[in-house]
Formats: structure tokens, sequence, C-alpha cells
């Protein structure tokens, strides 16, 4: 992953950069899956190196696939990414160990979650029932925000195809 | 790309159990990893290879536009309806215990027509960006 991430950064060709990110994803996906995470490693497979990629290289087939050279140095975005990562690191030793069943996560609805779960929505996939029953609501939000943002493509692209058809 | 042989078949071969995967990952979502997210990007990742091995004029004929912005919108209200199912049986919004007579019952059909409504979302919103983005040309830089 590491590899990949230096390959984009050094790389000018925009289209090894999107094949190298799709690369990336399916990597995470992995890491995802060695943490039975498999839910999200499914998304993460499909989303991050199917779609995106296709989307990225319809985009690319638009633009173009050389990035040009930048104009100056980039300094100042390199020391913003470099303070705010380093307090990202520093935000995470606050946090209890990895797998401590003692962490505030796990003390406060998730133990009746794994214990009542089957029970209650007779659904044995915790995941499931977490977001379609449990968290009904947040799935709810969610959806609608991937709605919101079908229709604002929708809405961004179509009009410039219409105000070109009125140009001519 | 309509004239290479082996992607041709190769993607004829696929796209079918490209989308009973789907199928299965929609409907196997309660006792193992997926869902109606998974499922929904599935769907429109097999549409959206058929779409560019064989033309996007085909891929609009097999799924219309029409269809996919109707899909974009009815995920939604099948998810908001299932809520509004709810308040009519009795229940608070969102309260799958009323809708069938046994309260565990009741919430294996509101989660599966709650996973239905994400995955016609999903797949319609996916499919939607990906005609879009497709169906541009290229801007000619001298013009």
């Amino acid at each position: 992953m590491a590899f990949a991430v230096v390959a984009i950064i050094v790389q000018r060709n925009l289209f090894a950069v999107v094949v190298l990110s799709g690369i990336y994803s399916f990597l995470m996906a992995t890491v995802l899956v060695a943490l039975d995470a498999v839910d999200v490693a499914m998304t993460e497979a499909s989303v991050g190196a199917g779609i995106s990629t296709v989307l990225l290289l319809g985009a690319l087939y638009l633009v173009g696939a050389e990035e040009t050279k930048p104009m100056h140095r980039p300094w100042l975005p390199l020391g913003i990414a470099v303070v705010t990562g380093g307090m990202l690191v520093y935000g995470t030793l606050g946090l209890p160990p990895f797998s401590d069943p003692n962490a505030p996560i796990h003390t406060h609805v998730a133990k009746r979650y794994i214990e009542e779960g089957v029970r209650e929505t007779g659904v044995p996939n915790i995941v499931t029932a977490v977001l379609a029953s449990y968290r009904g609501y947040d799935t709810l939000g969610e959806t609608t925000v991937v709605f919101t943002a079908g229709a604002g493509v929708i809405a961004l692209l179509r009009r410039r195809r219409r105000s070109r058809e009125e140009e001519k | 790309m309509r004239n290479y042989l082996v992607l041709r078949v190769i993607a004829k071969l696929l796209i079918p159990f490209m989308l009973v995967f789907a199928l299965y990952v929609q409907f196997h979502g309660d006792f193992g990893p997926g869902g109606g997210f998974q499922a929904g990007v599935i769907t429109a990742a097999a549409m959206i290879l058929y779409g560019i091995i064989f033309g996007l004029p085909t891929a609009r004929k097999v799924i219309p536009e029409w269809v996919v912005e109707t899909m974009l919108a009815a995920g939604v209200l099948i998810y908001a309806g299932v809520g509004v199912a709810g308040l009519l049986l009795g229940g608070n919004y969102l309260d799958y215990f009323v809708l069938d007579h046994s309260p565990v019952h009741g919430q294996e059909r509101g989660i599966f027509w709650v996973e239905a409504g994400v995955l016609i979302t999903v797949a319609g919103v996916m499919l939607k960006i990906f005609y879009m983005f497709a169906g541009r040309r290229r801007e000619d830089p001298d013009q």
C-alpha cells in the first residue's frame, strides 16, 4: 500500500494514477477483511476499486491524461497536511487500546445489539440488524444523501448540455 | 469496444453471474456480509460493464434513462414508505414490529423492504452518474 501511495504521488500520468488507486482500494479491502469487517471490505472493493475507477477513467477521457507541472512548490499545502496528520496521530494516542473490551464504544449500546439483536430482529448478521433496524433513521438519511448526490449530478451536467445547445 | 470478441464473450458470460451475485448479496445479507448498498453497487457495476463493452446506446436501450431516474426516487420512497406503513399500522416511524403478527417477522419484513429501497436508489444513482459522464463528449480546446 505504501508503494502504491508513493507511486501515485510521483506519477504524472493520470491514467496510471487511476489504476494505482484502484490497486490501493483492493489492498485496503484485504486489510478490512483481515480486520473482520467484511461488509466494509465489500463496499471498498466494489465502490473504491470498481465504480470510482470507471468514473475517473470517464473523467480522464474528458480532460486528458497528462498532469501539468505545478507552477510553484507546494510548501504551504504540504505543511498543512503534515500538521493535520500529526494532530490526528496525536489524537489517536488518547484512544483506548485496540480491542479493549472496556472502551466506551463497547459499553454503551453495542452490548445490547450483540446480545439481543438476533432475538429482537431475527437477523443473524449484526451489521444488517444495526444498519436497517436499530439505526434505521441513519440509513434513511444515508439513502437520501445518495439520492441527493445523484440529483445534484443530474442538475449540474444536464444544465451544461442545455446551455450549449442554446449557444448553437 | 464492440469488435473485441474475447471481451464480448467474457462479458456475456460474466454479467448474469454478477447480477445473480448481487441478488445473493441482497437477500443473503441477513445472514452473511452484504446488504442493499453493496448489492446496488454490484448491480450497477454489471450494467456499467455492459455499457462499456457494448456501447452506451445499447445500454440505454436495456435500461432507459427514465427507468434509472425513477429508480433514483423510488428507492428513497420505498424506504420512507416503510416508515409510513409503520405509522399507519400503529407504531412509530420506521418501527418494524407492527408490520407482521409476530414482532420478529415484522422486523424481517421491514429490513427486507428497507434494503430493497437502498438497493434501488444506489443502483440508480451509480448508473445515472455513469450515463451522465460517459454521455459527454470531449470539449475541443481550439474552439
